[in-house]
């Protein structure tokens, strides 16, 4: 048994210790907001927060997050509204498929948390997400409107 | 949500619509869908296609109207980040004259009222401007064909194309039998009565009806003719910019991809296939794997081999530990490098000329030492798109229901109906948002296989979902082709007589073997020469051929099809071309367009946009490109830079006339949609074979562009009033060949063989 916190309600799941965190998310407690993308941590579409840390959860076990709390995309919002970076991502017209978007916006929540106005140089280096559709001009933008909001 | 259908509800029969498809057709012709409506022996039914809830009217099969005054439009093509779900119904809005904030979108069922009646035709050997007698009439026999099949699919940048005149005619009908409705209850006649943003105006009394109140009598009206559409000047929807009706549940997790479907009780597979290309599976034992965790089934599917487990990483590990033998195939030694030895031997054959103007080997023949000769190469590419492929499917006794991130519902009904012997009718194909397709998704090959996991498992979903590296390993590539030019050019440097011969399997003829056993890849297959034949350039003599060499690699439809490697060859050649005559590039195609202004605007205009003749600051180069695709005129300038030894594309300016715009922030966002995508594979892309094996099977070894290396793209529209073209893929073809020129102009190294990253740039310091 591993048990975490999702989105501020206590876990318990019985599963493979070594199951990556994705799969337990999406396949055993539901949640497919979370995207697989390339299994390797490449491209980021599978991340998450843990302990408030952008984490690539493809390659991670789940025994690794016990005791830990875990945010996912549809935990990072209050109940009625949007995070100022889902908002941005609105604003901005950002997603085309939108299968990379929920890895994209988890991994610039933990980015503003950590400096709330990046610059184009530290975004670069911390947004390493693999978007096929071409919109990382609009994620700058977006990032950028997101730390003026 | 993935739309859920009440499986009790049947079709309209499919005897009696085929039987009026060919009476429509024949008397109806450019107005088809229109007509179908309009009624007569076999109209498609508004209420078995939208299904409208207690407080709807289905007006048509692509509006129905609630009595809150929300409209739900029907899309019969899927979205797959190209924004069809919002330029489809804001066409339509604008005939209805909706409110758009009241438009709602759902996909549109599986009938031949939606066909798209222009991809077919897309693929016969006629230039895109032929006007004479043979490419109109064949046009029209594609137009024709793919009427009586209902050809449902998305791809070719055809979507609005397709849709612009049936999206149309299906608003203001609705509109129509609104004012009609209206009329009826304030005793004035229809013609006296206007229409605004939802609802119905009578400007004599002032009175105003809403839309939503009028549906229910308005769905009881009969059309006696297509009413007149709107001049494009009156139009105040189309062509402003709208938000994206995809886009919310895009940043909220609740977008429901395919591989997001959850079914009750459901499973889930994971496939192993052959390594080697041409392989087949041998033997495998199930007992192997059976006591691994979750387990359930472990069978031989279409392709390979599928364990069935209760989750994806259970299915994932027990197909990974499960030990399959192979047949080795005809082509084990199969190399990228042996398959261009092999193109090169084929050039000595004559190929299917595509065009052949005046008499270019006439011309070469004696123009003695002004003939320049060239080859090029391109590779093989994967579409990597971000949702790995995957399917979901559920058999009930004789019903089947999938759940596909597909851009070919029609064919994978026929597919699935094939692999579980029932009848179309019994199978439901319910369409989620794809996570990107770019050509992978037209493919069936998916379907098959979870077809083949749901027969084993009746009465449970279970859900396909293929590795990464299953994803790149198992794709249906851009083929690798080559292209071999003898130009001569007259003493200006001018060229006089342009001889291009192209090398490479046929795309569309694979593709349709794979969709129709019945189908051969030997016909004349127009995507082979797209974007090398039918050039706007002044060229006295000019032939195009294409040599069929068979491929054992399956290849398909990739972003931009021919376009993705003609285009570098055409216009990289057009710049070698300009820099023989000493000219510059923009200067030397401008002359070639002297003819052909709407062309020379577009590059005309990318040019201004950089300021082209002021040029690159120091450090930096520039190149240029033009091309036309699917309706689109695209021209780029882009500036590069070598950083750290390694090519840097800075900033690219890109103009485009697409003809009228509807969703301009859409043809935008696809601009750099279309540049990336081609940037990509420009500098990085290339699944090389060697023993028969792709080389690369995961982000690491098949690079793309990030954040880091994104370069500021500024995209202009140019106004126009011509008709609507494609906007998902022209953006592609330019970005390579201005990439490489621009290269050339910094170094003086010529790329003549994609990617830029085979090259060595360790001596043009940094």
């Amino acid at each position: 048994m591993v048990d975490f916190v999702l989105n501020g309600e206590a876990v318990s799941t019985d599963v493979e210790p070594d199951t990556p965190l994705l799969w337990v998310i999406r396949d055993t407690l539901g949640l497919t907001g979370t995207k697989f993308g390339c299994g390797v941590a490449a491209c980021g579409a599978c991340t998450v927060h843990v302990d408030g840390f952008a984490t690539r959860t493809c390659v991670l076990p789940v025994e690794a997050v016990a005791g830990s709390e875990i945010t996912t995309i549809e935990g990072i919002a209050d109940d009625a509204t949007r995070h100022r970076v889902q908002q941005a991502w609105i604003d901005e017209q950002v997603p085309q498929c939108g299968y990379c978007q929920s890895g994209m916006i988890m991994a610039v929540t933990a980015l503003l948390n950590e400096n709330p106005s990046p610059t184009d140089a530290d975004i670069d280096d911390a947004i390493t997400n693999i978007c096929r559709c071409g919109t990382y001009s609009r994620i700058r933008s977006a990032i950028h409107r997101a730390a003026r909001a | 949500m993935a739309r859920k259908k009440d499986k009790t509800e049947g079709k309209p029969k499919s005897r009696a619509r085929r039987r009026f498809l060919i009476g429509g057709t024949v008397a109806a012709g450019g107005l088809f869908v229109g007509w179908q409506l309009l009624g007569g022996d076999g109209p498609a039914d508004p209420v078995a296609l939208m299904k409208p809830g207690a407080d709807e009217a289905a007006l048509n099969a692509w509006v129905k109207i609630a009595a809150d005054g929300t409209v739900t439009v029907a899309v019969p093509r899927s979205e797959m980040g190209q924004g069809i779900h919002t330029a489809l119904p804001m066409i339509l809005a604008e005939e209805l004259d909706a409110d758009f904030g009241k438009i709602r979108v759902i996909n549109a069922e599986i009938d031949k009222v939606y066909v798209n009646d222009i991809m077919v035709p897309e693929g016969f050997p006629f230039g895109p401007h032929d006007d004479g007698f043979m490419a109109r009439q064949g046009r029209e026999m594609g137009r024709w064909l793919s009427r009586l099949i209902g050809v449902q699919a998305t791809g070719g940048s055809t979507s609005v194309r397709a849709g612009w005149q049936p999206m149309r005619e299906a608003g203001a009908m609705a509109r129509e039998m609104l004012k009609q409705a209206a009329a009826s209850q304030l005793g004035v006649s229809p013609a006296s009565l206007k229409t605004e943003a939802g609802e119905v105006v009578d400007p004599v009394s002032g009175r105003r009806i809403g839309y939503g109140v009028l549906a229910a009598a308005a769905a009881g009206i009969k059309l006696n003719a297509i009413p007149a559409l709107r001049d494009p000047s009156e139009f105040r929807i189309i062509g402003q910019p709208q938000q994206r009706l995809d886009i919310p549940a895009k940043v909220d997790g609740t977008a429901i991809f395919g591989i997001d479907v959850r079914l009750p009780d459901m499973l889930f597979a994971a496939v192993k296939h052959p390594p080697v290309v041409g392989a087949t599976v041998k033997q495998f034992d199930p007992a192997q794997v059976q006591r691994m965790p979750g387990v359930v089934k472990t069978i031989a599917v279409p392709g390979g081999v599928a364990v069935i487990a209760d989750s994806t990483w259970r299915a994932k590990k027990a197909v990974e530990a499960l030990d399959v033998t192979y047949d080795a195939g005809e082509t084990p030694d199969f190399s990228s490098e042996g398959l261009f030895q092999t193109y090169e031997a084929a050039l000595a054959e004559s190929g299917f000329g595509y065009q052949d103007d005046g008499d270019a080997e006439a011309t070469l023949e004696t123009a003695g030492s002004n003939v320049i000769e060239l080859t090029y190469r391109a590779p093989f590419l994967a579409h990597a798109t971000m949702e790995p492929i995957n399917c979901t499917a559920r058999l009930d006794g004789n019903k089947l229901e999938l759940w596909a991130p597909t851009q070919g519902p029609m064919v994978s009904q026929w597919i699935a109906a094939g692999e579980a012997d029932l009848d179309t009718e019994n199978v439901t194909v319910n369409v989620t948002y794809l996570g990107g397709g770019f050509g992978r998704r037209a493919e069936p090959d998916f379907i098959r296989q979870a077809v083949a996991c749901a027969m084993a498992v009746p009465g449970r979903g279970v859900q396909v979902v293929w590795s990464r590296e299953e994803d790149m390993r198992q794709d249906t590539y851009r083929p690798a082709t080559l292209a071999h030019f003898r130009i001569s050019t007259d003493d200006a440097g001018q060229p006089t007589a342009w001889a291009n011969k192209l090398v490479g399997p046929s795309v569309s003829g694979q593709a349709t073997m794979r969709y129709i056993s019945m189908a051969t890849d030997s016909g004349p297959d127009r995507t082979s020469v797209d974007g090398a034949a039918w050039l706007p350039y002044a060229i006295p003599d000019m032939r195009v051929e294409h040599i069929l060499s068979r491929v054992p690699v399956r290849v398909g439809f990739w972003r931009s099809v021919g376009h993705s490697q003609n285009a570098f060859y055409s216009e990289a050649v057009i710049d070698e071309l300009a820099h023989a005559a000493g000219k510059d590039p923009y200067v030397y195609r401008m002359g070639l367009l002297a003819d052909n202004p709407r062309y020379a605007n577009v590059l005309q205009t990318a040019a201004r946009m950089a300021d082209w003749e002021t040029g690159a600051p120091e450090g930096r180069a520039r190149g240029i490109a033009l091309h036309e695709s699917f309706g689109a005129i695209v021209a780029q300038v882009v500036e590069v830079s070598l950083q750290g030894g390694q090519p840097r594309v800075h900033k690219v300016w890109c103009a485009i006339d697409a003809g009228i715009v509807i969703n301009p922030d859409t043809i935008v966002a696809q601009m750099e949609s279309g540049i990336v995508y081609g940037l990509s594979a420009a500098l990085f892309g290339e699944i090389t074979f060697e023993n028969g094996e792709p080389q690369q099977s995961n982000f690491p070894d098949y690079e793309v562009i990030t954040l880091a290396n994104m370069p500021v793209i500024e995209t202009r529209i140019i106004a126009s009033t011509e008709a609507p073209g494609g906007a998902g893929e022209p953006g592609t073809p330019p970005i390579a060949p201005a990439v490489t020129s621009a290269l050339f102009a910094l170094t003086g190294q010529r790329i003549r063989e994609l990617p830029v990253s085979r090259h060595d740039w360790s001596g043009f310091g940094t």
